[in-house]
């Protein structure tokens, strides 16, 4: 449909008053709400993260996307609330305890709600019972999270652990990502997966909650 | 001796260059003008809310050493455990941008300024490196005695160094304070032990446990740079 590739085209161009007038034009043209976020604006975003992957666009223009994205979805969120629209699955985000650094994290969030999902972020310096309480009572699919330091890179691995203990170990899906932590350490402490960026953590989220 | 100081945003404000490289845009790219506009933008800002404080006081070795040891968590060898007793001035430092600016950049991320938000973040992440090089200047006395700052939360010094760190310095006279997991608040402040002393005192070999973990490696461009000095 014509506006829908209109709203995926301004939504790569980072164009966020074209993104929620287009939406809205979409809306009154009796658009079924799904349709709207997957093809124009979760289906622009999809674009947005394949350019970044392959290094074509940078960083400051993923961003510009998404505020786009937002803008659009500000004006179909109570259509498909009203719909009942579910989302791709909730993830829960953070930086482990003792590091501040989140920066990496925020980006992670702002590409997994591009892609559809729900996102609850808990902020940085969180504790591993957070993590696991905020899965509990969120019903999420995956947890994320991220360090900078090296010292703290064991936190995560008491995330997962007290996953395990607490019987969520086969529900609830890991990843973690940042600067120290790599495939290895992924795989040593027990993670379901390790993103090296923003892009490729939509990308192992979406393969983890098939 | 215990001193601090106020530093204006204009003698740290960090270059375009130095911003978009943090964006992942190097030197040798070319970023749409609307990327150069956000760069310029998170620029201005900085100048308007970075306050550049810093506080710093001189130990002696045996200070250090107990300071050091903390609350016995470090990893069991670390540079800075074979750095600091064979250098000639330890200092006691902390910088600080000020809370303005980490406010702003969480109002920014709330109201969807993704990109502008990350731009400001790197903004002050770099200007926070600046301040910090600016003391370290300080007590670089050339070529036969270099200052190299060292933090807790890198290089096997456990974070937990940050309390004994914090009851020494006391920094709450330039406004920063320790949070129970002992980061620090304003977000954009550093701290840390300024060594001098001869520059080979300062190389190591990245062989210890910590390092196979290490991705930055900037020790290796800390090192490379006062050696070639």
């Amino acid at each position: 449909m014509e506006i829908l590739e209109k709203i995926a085209a301004q939504l790569q161009q980072g164009e966020e008053e074209e993104v929620a007038a287009l939406t809205q034009r979409a809306i009154d043209a009796q658009i079924e709400p799904k349709q709207i976020l997957d093809q124009g604006l979760i289906g622009g975003m999809n674009v947005v993260g394949e350019l970044f992957r392959d290094h074509e666009i940078f960083l400051p223009e993923v961003l510009l996307a998404a505020k786009a994205m937002h803008a659009g979805l500000d004006r179909l969120k109570p259509l498909l609330e009203a719909a009942d629209v579910p989302s791709r699955g909730k993830v829960i985000l953070g930086t482990v305890q003792g590091d501040l650094h989140d920066i990496g994290k925020n980006l992670v969030g702002i590409m997994l709600r591009g892609a559809g999902f729900e996102v609850i972020d808990l902020g940085n310096d969180v504790s591993p019972e957070r993590f696991v309480q905020a899965a509990k009572e969120n019903d999420a699919a995956v947890i994320g999270m991220s360090a900078l330091l090296t010292t703290t890179m064991p936190v995560m691995k008491q995330v997962i652990t007290l996953l395990t203990e607490a019987g969520l170990g086969s529900r609830v899906r890991t990843i973690i990502g940042g600067a120290p932590v790599s495939g290895d350490f992924a795989q040593q402490i027990g993670a379901d997966a390790y993103a090296y960026d923003g892009a490729n953590a939509v990308e192992q989220i979406k393969a983890l909650t098939v | 001796m215990r001193e601090s100081c106020e530093i204006p945003a204009a003698e740290i404000l960090p270059a375009a260059e130095a911003l978009l490289a943090r964006q992942g845009i190097g030197a040798g790219a070319d970023p749409p003008a609307r990327v150069r506009a956000l760069c310029q933008e998170a620029r201005a800002l900085f100048g308007e809310l970075a306050r550049g404080r810093a506080l710093w006081e001189e130990i002696s070795a045996a200070e250090f050493g107990a300071l050091f040891a903390g609350e016995g968590r470090n990893a069991p060898e670390t540079p800075l455990g074979g750095i600091y007793p064979r250098a000639t001035r330890l200092v006691l430092y902390l910088v600080t941008l000020g809370p303005a600016i980490g406010a702003r950049i969480t109002e920014l991320f709330a109201g969807r300024d993704f990109a502008l938000a990350s731009m400001l973040d790197a903004a002050a992440s770099e200007g926070a490196e600046r301040l910090e090089r600016r003391i370290e200047q300080r007590f670089d006395e050339g070529p036969r005695q270099r200052a190299l700052c060292y933090s807790p939360g890198y290089c096997g010094w456990d974070i937990s160094g940050q309390r004994a760190l914090f009851a020494r310095l006391r920094p709450g006279e330039i406004g920063v304070t320790l949070r129970e997991s002992c980061l620090m608040e304003p977000l954009k402040s550093i701290s840390g032990v300024i060594a001098v002393g001869p520059p080979r005192i300062h190389d190591f070999a990245p062989r210890h446990s910590f390092c196979g973990e290490c991705r930055s490696r900037n020790c290796r461009e800390r090192i490379a740079r006062i050696l070639e000095a």
